[in-house]
């Protein structure tokens, strides 16, 4: 009788409670609500703000000349427009490979360093806080990512691709976790990527503070904790791969806001 | 007419070229882009059949994944004493609870956790369950304990595609993520009536 009252319980529980629930218990929402007009972002913001106005690197030069996409030094609504074909590179890239290639050609800072270096150290540290900077100032802007040129609709083509490419230890692709709606990995979230909002959700709240360890995360940072998870190699940073998934997602998220910076648990 | 005659083949040719093209290209790319770190290797980048026909967002025809699926079963290795679950339902939730195991940043392949949780639900009080598989919650209890539910409990954790050549489970046993006694463990969290997954 016991065992059947608990049933029951649980059962209406569930029925009853499970809004609430997931509100109260495992959605986020809430929370991040709470934290968007206090988004610890800001301070990698003004580190970045600060960064690409200093005159760095063995040739001593500020950021202010980088073409991001919209013109040399223009940042508003950059983000919002990444990854696109740079002419001058004759490449699809996303927002910290253009970084790394003003910073090169500025700076003089070898992209190798970056390449070759760790989230969170060095450079690609000071690559992150610069990335805080450009996209707070895409913050609420439409993802508007142009897909017209060959390049970009081949990079969009190989990100599909990569998304459904199962490999690695534990033959998980992107779509093993991100293909259906409503789902999570223990309490967190999934967003359905092969759908626009669900692709809009992803890429237009990375880059994203993370209160769980308190840090900043690049979309590279991302992409490279997912595959870490994956159980595949290591991605190589801003490796063809990590472009190619970046443009499958802003693509298929054209049109939806952005949520820049983001906040996650 | 002729024209039109010799233009639709060649277009069609065109398209295969294109897609298989493609294909190398993604095949080239997933090895290109990632770089070999401690125990993760380069050799994870290359997809064996399975992976290989499940990586797009349709599955293979049905004699493709029974052909699959038929390969995938000679793999499973069943306990030599006929000992399905006689492991220690505690051990069995420690193995479950963690999904530890197998990246870059791990030092040893072994003692990996199962990572049931992440997609599974089965302590009824553990409220921090995943949701891609189906909940497991009362397992025995709704399943009862018959030869063919074990049997196939221990196949589906050795090696989840044997019964659906596209499933999301990875390959526990086949693929070295859990040893032989993990599973029997992870067995008796599932089936002993004193588990907390039975309550």
């Amino acid at each position: 009788m016991r065992k059947q009252l608990k049933a029951i319980a649980v059962s209406v529980g569930v029925a009853l409670a499970a809004p609430v629930f997931a509100q109260e218990e495992l959605n986020f929402d809430a929370y991040r609500e709470m934290l968007a007009d206090g988004n610890p972002a800001e301070l990698y913001e003004m580190e970045g703000e600060e960064l690409w106005r200093t005159a760095r690197g063995p040739r001593n030069a500020t950021l202010e000349q980088c073409d991001l996409g919209l013109g040399a030094g223009v940042v508003a609504g950059a983000a919002a427009q990444l990854p696109r074909f740079f002419k001058d590179t004759g490449k699809v890239q996303d927002l910290e490979s253009r970084l790394m290639h003003c910073m090169e050609t500025l700076q003089g800072i070898p992209s190798e360093e970056i390449v070759k270096g760790k989230f969170r150290q060095g450079e690609r540290a000071k690559m992150a806080a610069l990335v805080a900077y450009v996209v707070t100032h895409s913050k609420g802007e439409k993802i508007a990512v142009d897909l017209s040129h060959p390049k970009m609709k081949e990079m969009y083509e190989l990100g599909e691709r990569a998304f459904y490419y199962r490999t690695g230890a534990m033959d998980f692709s992107c779509a093993s976790c991100h293909s259906q709606d409503d789902k999570r990995i223990r309490a967190t979230q999934l967003p359905n990527i092969t759908k626009p909002e669900g692709a809009a959700a992803g890429w237009g709240s990375w880059p994203a503070y993370r209160v769980s360890n308190s840090q900043f995360w690049t979309m590279q940072h991302r992409l490279w904790d997912c595959f870490r998870q994956q159980r595949t190699a290591e991605p190589i940073f801003a490796s063809d791969v990590t472009i190619a998934l970046s443009v499958f997602m802003a693509g298929k998220g054209n049109g939806a806001e952005a949520q820049w910076p983001g906040v996650k648990r | 007419m002729k024209k039109l005659f010799i233009a639709a083949p060649l277009a069609l040719c065109a398209s295969v070229a294109i897609a298989d093209d493609l294909q190398a290209k993604v095949e080239d790319m997933m090895l290109k882009s990632f770089q070999a770190n401690g125990i993760a290797s380069l050799d994870r980048q290359k997809q064996d059949a399975v992976q290989k026909a499940c990586s797009s967002a349709t599955q293979p025809d049905a004699d493709t994944m029974k052909r699959l699926e038929a390969a995938e079963l000679a793999t499973i290795q069943w306990p030599s004493d006929g000992n399905y679950t006689g492991g220690d339902w505690k051990e069995g939730q420690k193995i479950a609870a963690s999904g530890r195991g197998l990246t870059w940043t791990d030092k040893t392949p072994d003692n990996n956790g199962g990572g049931c949780y992440n997609c599974h639900a089965m302590d009824p009080k553990e409220v921090s369950e995943g949701t891609i598989g189906p909940s497991l919650e009362g397992y025995a209890k709704l399943r009862g304990n018959s030869e063919e539910v074990v049997k196939y409990t221990w196949g589906k954790l050795w090696n989840s595609k044997a019964y659906n050549a596209c499933s999301d489970m990875p390959r526990n046993g086949y693929g070295g993520i859990l040893t032989e006694a993990q599973i029997r463990h992870v067995m008796a969290y599932l089936f002993d009536p004193a588990s907390p997954v039975n309550q």
